[in-house]
């Protein structure tokens, strides 16, 4: 007998594998075997859930019961009580932040609540590595439907109705760049798919190679068909070895069912598609530098025009479009654009995929509607702010995004209202910082990322990113010196200027944001020498409040240089001279006692501080 | 593998929604097979088989079937419940492989009480 009447989904994607879903797996099977219910609950692994936080996850279907942060050591107790005897285990359940309640099913849990699942629609819910499991909701439908009743410029033309537009971090109107490609003439035409995903921060893209392999595929022989190519490529990161291997798999299933290669589903299309890993570098995001890096020359960008849409990958026009980008093709195909734009706004149509993290309660990757507000992102799905603190800032696309400020936190998520606040939506890394954060740091620790990643080959990016990344050193180290930020203002409209490429013309929008929302951070960092986060460890000094002070102990208890003194419930004080400024006391205090003072608070007044 | 055709590929595709059905929801009927010691002992096992198998044979995908506890009334074991759609749950007793199926055809597929087995409609007051 093979009626199943559980399936058990035990995510499988990097950040649950990370955290032991494997063992968990085997010691599910084991325990299901034990009590004779193997053969009526089927345990599958899925790609990433996106909960990414509180794994390894499961879910348990038809119940849709949520269980988090399970271990090998809970599965005989879980499986005796809720697959035998059909109770489900509060104490693995899903708790909400605020009420410590447990709150049973996936379609309650405000983090899901909120989502709309389009590009992600299958994470979680199939097992990546059966193209059968794909087949089964819809899979190569959309594929079917492209080459069998419609001619190229139908795809192209639905594809504009749509309103997509490219999900890697340009916002480039899909249909158009189709539109453009299938114009232009050539005996030999490529199809590409950039899985270079490099932000700090994101992985949306990963999530998809990994939780549904084959919607990639399905989405490149439609933009293959609308463009008239044959030969595909996917350049995906050798840094994603899972994301390597099921897309490999999921190639070679589709070749075996005829879904790739010659003649497909018997329609006379021929499409071939190979993996081509790429060796990480940032730039090769960029699509001219892509495209030289599978040509297997040194990944750099070269000028536009011509575009790659009339001359690209070994000079034959090409289409690259991004994973989630392919995500979002097939239910088009099969809906219709109009289905599409139903969603999101007038110029910002359907739903985007965003890696929410840093200081919110609810780490992870989640679809929702464009035009949503950034303060629905934080406060509803994030679930708020970790251990109550203030919220300060959200940094949005990474190195090349910008941070948006509290005031501006009902800005809705499109991308012509987030390029006004001077971020970017970008790829969809979503940083949320809180009054923990200092500004200044958070400019530094991207220009690191971009002077590390700029490939060299233009001056201004090359020379331009170093001498804005050594002066916000010199800033958050104490030799900031009056004028600098208008020299940094300066030099970043320069920079935007003459780059040749997306690295170096967005590389200082970081530091423009900060100067624009946050000028006050960088003014006490030149001026008073003085880093309010107390994060620039040679700008603060750390004290106790003598009068916000209960003498609880805590802080000379975590002290790691044992430098603080104190009877129990009187002041505590810090030895100045031992203290190393690992902020260990700042953060661990419940009373706001221990505070931050300027760099030189405790100096003698007459010792000149040399220059 | 043969290639496949595009009828080849909706065949497919409707042998193995079968499979993962279950991840949709949309279920119209469930049934919870009490599964605690005492109904173990009194073979809920074999009941929980025989009804899988009618599923299975009649490819009612619309039936939800779980397990749960002792029912409370021990000695009436083996137990079942059955909720219809907007129908208060019924639930059945002293259960054999026969009985199940019987209530598999007449009740869960054709929405009439099976009453000789039955025990009782509705549940306990709770709070």
């Amino acid at each position: 007998m093979d009626k199943v009447r559980s399936n058990v989904m035990l995510c499988g994607g990097t950040g649950c594998i990370a955290t032991g879903s494997l063992k968990v797996k085997d010691a599910l099977v084991t325990e299901l075997k034990k009590h004779k219910l193997y053969d009526q609950i089927t345990v599958t692994l899925t790609g990433c859930n996106g909960f990414c936080a509180q794994g390894p996850l499961v879910t348990v279907f038809p119940e849709g019961i949520f269980y988090e942060k399970l271990t090998a050591d809970d599965i005989p107790f879980l499986v005796e009580e809720h697959f035998l005897k059909g109770r489900p285990v509060e104490k693995f359940m899903y708790k909400a932040p605020e009420d410590k309640s447990a709150v049973p099913a996936i379609s309650e849990i405000p983090f899901f609540k909120h989502q709309v699942l389009r590009a992600l629609r299958n994470k979680g819910i199939i097992d990546p590595e059966k193209i059968e499991e794909y087949i089964a909701r819809d899979g190569y439908m959309a594929a079917a439907k492209a080459l069998t009743e419609m001619k190229p410029e139908d795809v192209v033309k639905e594809m504009k109705e749509s309103g997509l537009r490219g999900r890697g971090g340009a916002g480039f109107p899909t249909g158009l760049k189709w539109e453009l490609c299938a114009m232009s003439k050539g005996d030999l035409k490529y199809i590409l798919c950039n899985g270079d995903e490099g932000d700090p921060g994101a992985f949306m893209d990963r999530s998809i190679m990994e939780a549904d392999p084959h919607v990639v595929l399905e989405g490149m022989i439609i933009a293959a068909k609308a463009i008239g190519a044959s030969k595909g490529y996917i350049y995906v990161r050798a840094e994603y070895p899972l994301a390597v291997e099921r897309l490999q798999k999921a190639i070679d299933q589709a070749k075996d069912y005829g879904l790739l290669g010659e003649n497909i589903l018997n329609t006379g299309f021929n499409l071939d598609i190979e993996l081509y890993l790429g060796a990480g570098a940032f730039v090769c995001g960029e699509e001219t530098a892509l495209m030289r890096s599978l040509e297997g020359k040194r990944g750099m960008p070269i000028p536009r025009p011509p575009f790659p849409a009339q001359k690209g990958l070994w000079g034959k026009p090409t289409v690259l479009n991004n994973v989630e980008t392919y995500a979002n093709i097939p239910p088009i195909i099969l809906n219709g654009g109009e289905w599409y734009k139903s969603l999101g706004t007038e110029k910002s149509t359907g739903t985007k995929v965003f890696a929410l993290t840093g200081a919110v309660n609810n780490i992870g990757l989640i679809e929702v509607p464009m035009g949503i507000p950034l303060r629905t992102i934080i406060y509803d799905i994030g679930g708020g702010i970790r251990k109550g603190r203030k919220f300060k800032a959200v940094q949005l696309g990474g190195p090349s995004g910008g941070c948006v400020p509290e005031h501006l936190l009902d800005t809705p998520v499109t991308y012509e209202d987030i390029v006004q606040t001077g971020a970017i939506v970008g790829s969809g890394g979503m940083v949320v910082m809180d009054d923990y954060n200092c500004m200044v740091s958070v400019a530094r620790f991207f220009l690191d990322f971009t002077t590390e990643e700029s490939c060299g080959k233009c001056p201004p990016c090359r020379i331009g990113t170093k001498v804005m990344r050594d002066k916000l050193a010199d800033i958050t180290e104490g030799r900031g010196q009056e004028g600098d930020v208008e020299l940094l203002q300066d030099l970043a409209k320069d920079i935007i200027n003459t780059s040749l490429c997306g690295l170096g013309q967005t590389a200082p929008n970081p530091i423009l944001t900060t100067i624009k929302y946050f000028k006050d951070e960088y003014e006490s960092h030149i001026h008073d020498k003085w880093c309010k986060a107390g994060v620039c460890t040679d700008l603060a000094t750390f004290y106790i409040d003598e009068e916000a002070c209960k003498g609880c102990t805590v802080c000379a208890k975590n002290c790691p240089q044992e430098c603080i003194a104190g009877e129990k419930k009187k002041p505590h004080i810090i030895d100045q001279e031992k203290c190393v400024k690992c902020r260990t006391c700042y953060e661990k205090c419940k009373f706001n006692a221990v505070k931050v003072g300027p760099a030189n608070m405790f100096d003698k007044k007459d010792e000149e501080v040399q220059v | 593998m043969a290639k496949l055709t595009i009828d080849e590929l909706k065949k497919l595709k409707e042998q193995y929604k079968d499979k993962t059905h279950l991840r949709e929801g949309g279920s119209t009927a469930k049934v919870t097979v009490h599964m605690g010691t005492c109904g173990l002992a009194a073979g809920s096992r074999e009941i929980m088989d025989a009804l899988l198998d009618e599923i299975q044979k009649a490819n009612a995908s619309e039936v939800m079937v779980t397990t749960s506890g002792c029912a409370g009334l021990c000695s009436r074991e083996p137990m079942v419940t059955v909720e219809m759609l907007d129908e208060s749950p019924v639930k059945y007793v002293d259960l054999t492989d026969e009985k199940i199926r019987k209530i598999f055809k007449e009740h869960i597929r054709g929405g009439k009480v099976v009453e000789e087995y039955a025990l009782v409609r509705g549940c306990e007051t709770s709070y």
